[in-house]
């Protein structure tokens, strides 16, 4: 996608940014070769310098808030790299702990209920058109019962979606142009990317690799990954995942309490990212919305697709409480159902026929051992690096194992280990300026891989 | 003739109540807590519920007024049919494939994936009994291994070019699969940002109009006539045979553009989409063409803008399996963004739309796809995979349908629209559409719609969507659907006829 963007004259600097690093990108070619899986773009038209002066153009305006991203997003982009890869190297057995990408089958439980679901579906007795926007009400009431128990989170406030990504972008579409959001630094970059499209950023700034107008809340080794919320000014909306994506830390009780006071004190809304809630291991909450006072200040997303493997059956759910209010004191759920109604039109009746699999009792328990899996691997991950005298983070409560290369280039660190490991990871600085220095090794992967993958970082390592 | 039905005239508020399918009270207690975050003001630009919920509520509050009537649903466009049975047995054997490590596949290309035909499918399975919904027996199913040169993984998005763009020079790299024309709408309408003029049907489908609000497009609604400032109405009315008069359009940065028209049911001909190429071409504008109905035309219309010579430089479509295969609630659909459309700067409006897909969306589920392709799968016969059946393996090696079980899917409810359409007729009334599309849209002359709306409620338990739900010029006309049960047809046709002779 960025070799595209480098051959377009854009007002777009061609020096480096946190994606392009400093790789000339453009003896990079973008790869044919077929793979099942995450593909990036092929997008084959370039407009070329000279085809400009004579290719018609309409006389519409190009949303300026696009050409205030930097290259493509982040994880195409990694996808990229490793199709060209694949491409320059056709006998390397290449292991992606990149894109944290499932990889482990669907338990049979939630398969089969999708399999009936679409038998059904040709039957007359038990065909159905389109469901409530908001999702199958079984399905809502389940979510609530299984993630919510005692929480004061009904079916009512449960919306299920195709994903938490697609969610991402309605709430930014909800909370419109005019809000002030603040992140963690490092954090997945589908938060800044949407703000930035929805126009309520400024322009990257490329001496800090930050957006005007966003709070970018520092998460390091020195704070736990926690921010020091002193040094954080006020914004509107606080985007806050944990356990975390890419760092693999998960925020405490003490923690989450001091953000639900922060955003009390701010008048703000947390968006808490709750994805990889059932990988959390110690006593580390589950939900925001264990902390007293959070429903009047945090709205929750979550994703079936890291603890089902639903990553291609797309299924996910936005918990918005009654008593989430805007200022004037209308409720936000509202208007967040007429976003659903309007832009979206309901996650695919498959998919929830799954979800409902899912939350069943035997569904819980083939999910924990998918989780459980993947656990393993994280444990794996951990053990090799720490044996080859890494500081590394993460790996208790989340897929992600966050290493820390002190003093080096995350993406001079990336194109290492892939060259020589033939091993695909994710650059931190890929998630923000804070990432710098650090590489994200997901843990999703067939047994045998990420055991190879670990022989082989210890070899490129020992 | 409506002046001449004997009915009371029970005076209901014409404007929509708002916020009718949400029940949390408004005015909470002083005291509860609000944050200091401003409610987005575009939002509340929006006068009423989106227009289908609203529908869904009335229905909701006649059958509890009314617990032993049969309602008529001839309002929200819901498909009825179930699926075709090699459509529905693709699905369910991806979704098992998706148990088997062989068969796993996680994220896909957000743009669209390639599969493994299912009907080509794994390796050999018996499909246990505890999947069906019958207590009986298992099934053999057979299928060819993964390696086998039988077995081809499958592009959904070259699938779609080729067979809905076939000669029009639209790639699969053009195609970006989605979760359905609802979604893509207002994907659209981020990528093109507030900074954009629209123009739109009058009447048309409200999301064109409610994600340009959304997405700050627009002022506020006049409230006598209820359209936004900014956007520019195009009329279609019997007058101009449903087409705007392009010469009175003031010049607009999207021209939203639906064909066949829902609600209208008119679709263009030739020579009028010739002229809307040439009105973008002249003001530099670019059509986002709908064409969800494309396959209802029966009258040689064309079923693609890009039929139209040099509508890839000005034209973007989107289009569904909604209405096409049933799956309404399945969720897949699609959009095609020509390499050939530029921005004002030259860059390629493809690229930004790309970015969008890969940050706002995920691609559609892997399973709806699998069903996408089996439903364009190439003729021949039904694979059925009811029991107890046995497929020989040749069989299998030729599935031939499906695209023409689906075309059966909607001959049926043109077959419905027919019904419907004489039905009117013979009651004097004038109905238009109902040729090309599965809406009629039905003049009552001097007529509120929402009247009219609550009379046929009350007095004939037959849901349908009042004219004015889709923009002022819908005032006198009331949409009926054509999709239902058959017998819920001819059963609604017979109450028409008892009401209005």
């Amino acid at each position: 996608m960025s070799a595209i963007l480098q051959n377009v004259s854009t007002s777009l600097s061609a020096s480096t940014s946190t994606f392009l690093g400093h790789n000339n990108l453009k003896a990079i070619k973008p790869s044919h070769v077929s793979m099942a899986g995450r593909m990036s773009a092929v997008v084959k038209c370039v407009a070329s310098p000279s085809a400009e002066k004579t290719a018609y153009k309409t006389n519409v305006a190009r949303n300026e808030n696009l050409a205030k991203l930097q290259a493509g997003y982040l994880f195409p982009e990694i996808a990229r790299r490793r199709n060209a890869h694949i491409a320059k190297n056709p006998d390397a057995k290449v292991i992606s702990l990149g894109i944290g990408d499932t990889t482990e089958p669907i338990p049979e439980v939630i398969t089969s209920a999708m399999s009936k679901r679409s038998e059904v579906l040709s039957t007359v007795a038990g065909y159905s058109g389109y469901g409530a926007e908001q999702g199958e009400q079984k399905l809502r009431a389940a979510i609530a019962s299984t993630y919510y128990e005692g929480l004061g989170i009904e079916e009512h406030d449960i919306f299920v979606s195709d994903g938490a990504k697609s969610d991402i972008s309605r709430l930014q579409v909800l909370f419109g142009s005019n809000v002030t959001m603040a992140v963690q630094d490092p954090s997945y970059p589908a938060y800044v990317d949407s703000s930035v499209i929805l126009g309520q950023t400024g322009l990257f700034q490329k001496d800090v690799e930050k957006y005007a107008n966003i709070e970018y809340m520092k998460c390091t080794t020195e704070n736990g990954f926690f921010p020091d919320l002193s040094t954080v000014r006020r914004t509107d909306i606080i985007f806050f995942c944990s356990p975390n994506n890419p760092t693999g830390s998960a925020a405490s009780r003490e923690q989450l309490t001091k953000l639900v006071q922060f955003a009390k004190e701010n008048g703000s809304i947390i968006v808490y990212d709750s994805a990889y809630a059932m990988y959390v291991s110690d006593d580390s909450p589950r939900s925001i919305f264990e902390i007293p006072g959070a429903k009047e200040v945090a709205l929750e997303v979550s994703s079936f697709s890291k603890y089902a493997g639903f990553t291609g059956v797309r299924l996910g759910w936005t918990a918005i409480p009654k008593e989430l209010h805007y200022s004037d004191g209308f409720p936000v759920a509202k208007d967040f159902n007429r976003i659903v109604c309007t832009c979206f039109n309901g996650a695919s009746n498959i998919a929830q026929a799954g979800g409902l699999a899912c939350v069943s009792p035997e569904g819980i328990t083939a999910m924990h051992e998918v989780v459980g899996f993947y656990k393993e691997n994280t444990a794996i991950i951990v053990d090799t690096f720490n044996s080859l005298g890494f500081k590394v983070y993460g790996g208790k409560n989340a897929p992600y194992v966050w290493v820390h290369f002190p003093g080096r280039s995350s993406w001079d660190v990336f194109s290492e280990i892939l060259e020589k490991t033939h091993v695909v990871t994710t650059p931190g600085s890929g998630f923000g300026p804070g990432g710098e220095g650090f590489v994200r090794v997901s843990a999703f992967g067939h047994r045998e891989n990420v055991i190879e993958a670990c022989r082989r970082f210890k070899e490129l390592y020992k | 003739m409506y002046s001449s039905f004997a009915f009371s005239f029970m005076p209901y508020k014409t404007i929509l109540s708002p916020r009718a399918s949400i029940t949390t009270q408004d005015n909470k207690n002083a005291k509860d807590y609000r944050t200091k975050v401003s409610r987005n003001p575009k939002l509340e630009k929006l006068q009423y519920n989106y227009l289908f919920p609203e529908i869904s509520e009335r229905e909701a509050q006649h059958a509890k007024k009314y617990p032993n009537a049969k309602i008529i649903s001839l309002g929200i466009g819901d498909t009825t049919e179930p699926l075709p049975d090699v459509v529905a047995s693709s699905m369910a054997n991806y979704a098992y494939s998706l148990s088997t490590r062989t068969g796993y596949r996680g994220y896909g290309a957000e743009q669209g994936s390639k599969i493994y035909a299912s009907f080509y499918a794994y390796k050999l399975l018996i499909i246990k009994s505890c999947y069906l919904h019958t207590s009986d027996k298992s099934y053999e199913v057979h299928f060819l291994p993964e390696n086998s040169k039988s077995s081809k993984l499958q592009d959904l998005r070259k699938a779609i070019a080729e067979t809905f763009y076939k000669d029009m020079g639209i790639q699969g790299a053009e195609v970006f699969v989605s979760d359905g024309a609802q979604c893509d709408i207002s994907r659209l309408q981020m990528l093109f940002g507030s900074n954009m003029s629209i123009a739109v049907q009058d009447p048309i489908f409200p999301a064109y109009i409610d994600s340009s609000v959304i997405i700050g497009q627009t002022g506020e609604v006049e409230q006598g006539s209820g359209r936004y400032q900014n956007i520019e109405y195009m009329r279609c009315d019997p007058h101009n045979n449903f087409f705007p008069g392009l010469s009175k359009t003031a010049r607009t940065d999207i021209i939203f553009f639906c064909s066949p028209n829902n609600p209208t049911g008119h679709a263009a001909s030739w020579e009028q989409l010739e002229q809307l190429v040439k009105l973008a071409q002249e003001n530099g504008s670019i059509i986002v063409y709908d064409s969800a109905y494309a396959v209802y035309i029966t009258d040689g219309s064309p079923r693609s803008i890009y039929e139209i010579p040099g509508a890839k430089k000005v034209a973007i479509e989107v289009s569904s399996f909604s209405k096409i295969a049933g799956f309404t609630g399945v969720r897949l659909g699609w959009t095609v963004v020509p390499k050939e459309l530029l921005y004002s700067n030259g860059f390629p409006v493809i690229n930004d739309f790309n970015r969008i897909i890969c940050t706002c969306f995920n691609g559609a589920s892997r399973i709806a796809q699998a069903g996408g392709l089996a439903s364009l799968s190439s003729e021949g016969f039904k694979v059925s995979f009811r029991p107890p059946r046995v497929i020989l393996s040749e069989q299998l090696l030729n599935p031939h349908i499906s695209f023409q079980a689906v075309m059966s899917l909607v001959d049926y409810y043109k077959s419905n629209a027919e019904i419907l359409l004489e039905t009117f007729e013979s009651l004097g009334l004038k109905a238009y559409g109902g040729v090309n599309a599965p809406y009629l849209w039905v003049h009552f002359p001097g007529s509120n719609s929402w009247d009219v709306f609550n009379e046929i409620l009350e007095k004939t338990h037959i849901i349908t969507v009042p004219g004015s739900g889709f923009g002022p010029a819908g005032k006198e006309y009331i949409r009926v659907t054509a999709f239902g049960h058959r017998e819920n047809i001819l059963e609604a046709a017979d109450r028409l006829r008892s009401l209005l002779l």
